[in-house]
């Protein structure tokens, strides 16, 4: 009944020339997630990247176990001295990943381009 | 003086993640036909959501062979929904995630389903089934607090 999670990932640069990893979910986020959203993430070459933006622009469905994988992302990159940003979250879920403190770690933003310019 | 009248919906949704999401678009529907805007229903369709997955998760434990039951009540001025599973009941209250803790290791990253659900919907509450079981989670969403 969940759609399956998928998720491209793109190489592409900042204004400023820096790399930048996108990954790109389609799909729910929610427990069979796992491995699109850690999966995607730990198969990023840690030593070259340093950006990270998550793409949920396609996304039409996260619950809190979805979002708890989006927390354990960012605790691996925090980790690890990564930058992520989040962009494409819908009103709704822009309100819901606020409430529960995400954008602590990572600031959310509508779109790619406003993401890529504040880095 | 007449009784205000209510309109009754009733699914029953098999214990299986992912079909939290047939109550959902069972609230939604109606919902706008109550005529609540968009960004409360949305609110109503994540609380509705997170009330299924726990009564699928922790209070049927995944068994099949065991329902969840959604029952909306749509009154003149308010949508009730009611999610009644096979389980204890819960006796934990929600509590606001502290995202430094999880971030830290010191908290479950997961745990915010309770929490999501007070905080979108006017009312929520757990209530134990007397019977050890026919436990249910009631969620209230007001139109008058809409057009506030």
């Amino acid at each position: 009944m969940e759609s399956e999670t998928k998720t491209h990932v793109d190489q592409i640069k900042s204004p400023t020339g820096y790399p930048v990893a996108v990954l790109r979910y389609v799909g729910d986020i929610a427990s069979t997630s796992k491995e699109a959203v850690l999966g995607s993430y730990e198969a990023l070459p840690r030593e070259t990247t340093k950006l990270i933006l998550l793409d949920f622009t396609k996304v039409d469905y996260i619950n809190s176990s979805g979002i708890a994988l989006v927390i354990q992302l960012l605790i691996q990159a925090a980790h690890s001295g990564q930058t992520v940003c989040i962009y494409g979250l819908s009103a709704h879920f822009t309100k819901v990943f606020t409430m529960v403190g995400i954008t602590k770690y990572a600031r959310l933003f509508p779109s790619q381009t406003d993401a890529l310019a504040a880095l | 003086m007449s009784e205000p009248k209510s309109t009754s919906v009733e699914v029953r949704l098999p214990t299986k993640m992912g079909y939290e999401k047939v109550a959902m678009s069972t609230a939604s529907a109606v919902a706008k036909l109550m005529g609540f805007p968009e960004d409360r229903i949305e609110d109503l369709k994540t609380a509705v959501a997170e009330a299924c997955i726990n009564a699928i998760e922790h209070g049927n434990r995944l068994n099949e062979k065991l329902s969840v039951g959604v029952v909306l009540r749509a009154d003149t001025d308010m949508l009730e929904v009611k999610v009644i599973d096979d389980g204890k009941g819960i006796t934990a209250h929600p509590v606001k995630p502290d995202i430094d803790r999880k971030m830290h290791g010191e908290e479950d990253a997961r745990g915010m389903g309770m929490f999501l659900i007070q905080a979108l919907v006017d009312e929520a509450e757990w209530v134990k089934g007397s019977d050890g079981k026919s436990s249910y989670v009631r969620l209230v969403i007001k139109l008058n607090k809409a057009a506030e």
